[in-house]
């Protein structure tokens, strides 16, 4: 099951950029919530920091606090452990080159050591059903290389990958912008399917996929959250003018 | 959009440029051709020089027995040819693994700091060394405080002579590893190390694996390092404490000795060192690249 995600005082720097400057919000556990805002915002700084990717690159520093179901993932958990409970898809698919398909799915518990084989069986199969990817692969799973599939169905085997190891929150970076449109309305099936199980963070430059799929939205300009509500509300009746500018698409 | 429609252009300049732009290919691609013949034509002669001359003097005896005294038909190179196996064994056993934790160290620890570019720094003047420094420098090392000579030395020079080639080709490799990858395992929660060791390294491991055969082929023939080091002998030795027979060693006092027999001899060595090094790399190839996947690398 996920669980909610408080952010109090949110501010992350890369080297002397401001990028994040005093993030207040609250996600609810088992939805799905849209982050919305023209490039460069820092929205996809604010999914780094709900699992501490931001920190690894060695110029970035983020400051506040993150409550993930009550726990201070910046205070008292390592990143390593953090990483474990938040799953994470990226805007890219990038699934390990040298795997096979199977061993894509099994890396997150294989590689930290996780042996039982039927175990692996069993989540590989789970994973790999819940991304919708099971029918396509399954006489494959061995022999192919997880980079030997086509991009869309790369994408489904990433978040099946991330799946594996039975996160609480999924973070999702524009997890459908490197898609044609088919495979984006598969993802968008996914999703929908998804958050009844987990709390899923998307990032999306696409203001219909985020009114399709979230119930919740933020809406990010210039390192700041502008508004964050219901979806209806932000798309139907934004409360600040910078809001309403952009999703009726005057700027950005 | 035809071609050539975009200005307005007679039909025979037209051909002209055609023909102009086709003869420019021609003559680039005769070049690529060309160069590739050239680099070719140094191995192909010396391979077949090498079995011009020393083919006939090879029998079952070359490969079973030890050197006969001179005036004795018969004997072969077996010592030297498992001493040779024995030393670049122990150089691989020793080079290899350090090598590749140096070049692990700099591209994924030491980036833009003090002890990195030392490293990086020392690794390529190392590079540069003579062989025959090398062979001094070990000698001085080890053999002068042991006061004998020994394969355990001889194995110790080639192994330092591996080190900074396995160690760049490491760094330079693991650079070429997408930071998408490393993202996606640090994202599973994946420690750091083991994402180096099972997903970095892995992912690598072609352009690893081919430094590490060059490493492996550029000692393999050397001569010089092993003079002070293993020293070479005459009869059947495995004993690393002990100074131990290698086949460069062999045709090098066979090739400058005065005896025609001795020379048939060395250049029968000399074919069966060079068959012997595109055997190991052929091998490792082989063995590296069994297993892959459909679509992989």
């Amino acid at each position: 099951m996920g669980v909610d995600i408080r952010v109090e005082n949110l501010n992350a720097w890369y080297g002397n950029t401001h990028t994040l400057q005093d993030i207040n919000l609250h996600i609810p556990s088992n939805h799905a919530t849209a982050l919305i805002g023209p490039s460069g915002c820092g929205k996809s700084t604010f999914v780094r920091c709900l699992n501490r990717m931001h920190e690894t690159n060695p110029i970035a520093r983020a400051e506040g606090s993150v409550l993930m179901g009550g726990l201070d993932i910046y205070k008292d958990a390592t990143p390593v452990e953090i990483r474990r409970r938040v799953g994470m898809v990226f805007q890219r698919p990038n699934p390990f080159p040298t795997m096979s398909i199977y061993d894509n799915v099994a890396s997150g518990l294989k590689l930290n050591g996780f042996r039982n084989k039927r175990m692996l069986d069993e989540v590989v199969e789970r994973s790999l059903k819940q991304a919708a990817l099971w029918e396509e692969v399954k006489d494959d799973l061995r022999k192919k290389s997880g980079a030997s599939i086509s991009g869309g169905q790369q994408q489904r085997l990433c978040i099946a990958r991330a799946l594996a190891v039975d996160p609480e929150v999924l973070l999702m970076d524009e997890p459908a912008s490197a898609l044609d449109p088919v495979s984006t309305a598969k993802i968008e099936d996914l999703i929908f399917q998804l958050k009844t199980q987990y709390t899923i963070v998307i990032v999306t430059h696409n203001m219909q996929q985020a009114a399709r799929v979230a119930a919740n939205t933020g809406f990010f300009l210039n390192g700041k959250l502008v508004e964050f509500g219901a979806t209806t509300t932000i798309f139907t009746n934004p409360h600040d003018k910078r809001t309403e500018d952009y999703i009726t698409g005057r700027f950005g | 959009m035809k071609l050539g429609t975009r200005f307005p252009r007679s039909a025979t300049m037209h051909r002209l440029h055609e023909l102009r732009r086709s003869a420019m290919n021609h003559f680039v691609t005769g070049l690529a051709v060309f160069s590739t013949v050239l680099v070719l034509v140094p191995l192909v002669a010396i391979l077949g020089y090498l079995i011009y001359k020393g083919a006939s003097s090879l029998n079952l005896a070359f490969f079973t027995h030890v050197p006969a005294p001179v005036g004795d038909p018969g004997g072969g190179m077996a010592n030297a040819i498992v001493g040779s196996g024995v030393i670049l064994g122990l150089a691989s056993l020793i080079g290899i693994p350090v090598g590749i934790a140096a070049g692990v160290y700099l591209a994924e620890y030491g980036r833009g700091r003090i002890l990195g570019n030392l490293v990086r720094f020392t690794a390529d003047v190392l590079n540069g060394v003579p062989a025959i420094v090398m062979g001094i420098a070990v000698y001085a090392l080890i053999v002068a405080k042991q006061h004998h000579f020994s394969g355990f030395a001889g194995g110790v020079a080639l192994a330092i002579m591996m080190i900074p080639t396995v160690s760049r080709t490491t760094e330079e490799m693991l650079a070429t590893v997408p930071h998408a990858i490393r993202e996606a395992a640090l994202g599973l929660g994946i420690p750091k190390w083991r994402t180096i060791l099972s997903i970095s390294l892995r992912t690598a491991s072609p352009g690893i694996i081919t430094g590490c055969m060059l490493a492996f082929a550029r000692v393999a023939g050397e001569t010089a390092p092993l003079l002070f080091t293993a020293f070479g002998n005459q009869f059947w030795s495995f004993d690393l404490n002990q100074p131990i027979a290698a086949l460069p060693l062999q045709i090098y006092v066979y090739a400058v000795s005065p005896y025609d027999e001795w020379h048939r001899l060395a250049w029968a060595g000399a074919l069966v060192l060079i068959v012997m090094i595109m055997g190991a790399v052929t091998l490792v190839r082989i063995f590296a690249n069994r297993g892959a996947l459909q679509g992989g690398h």
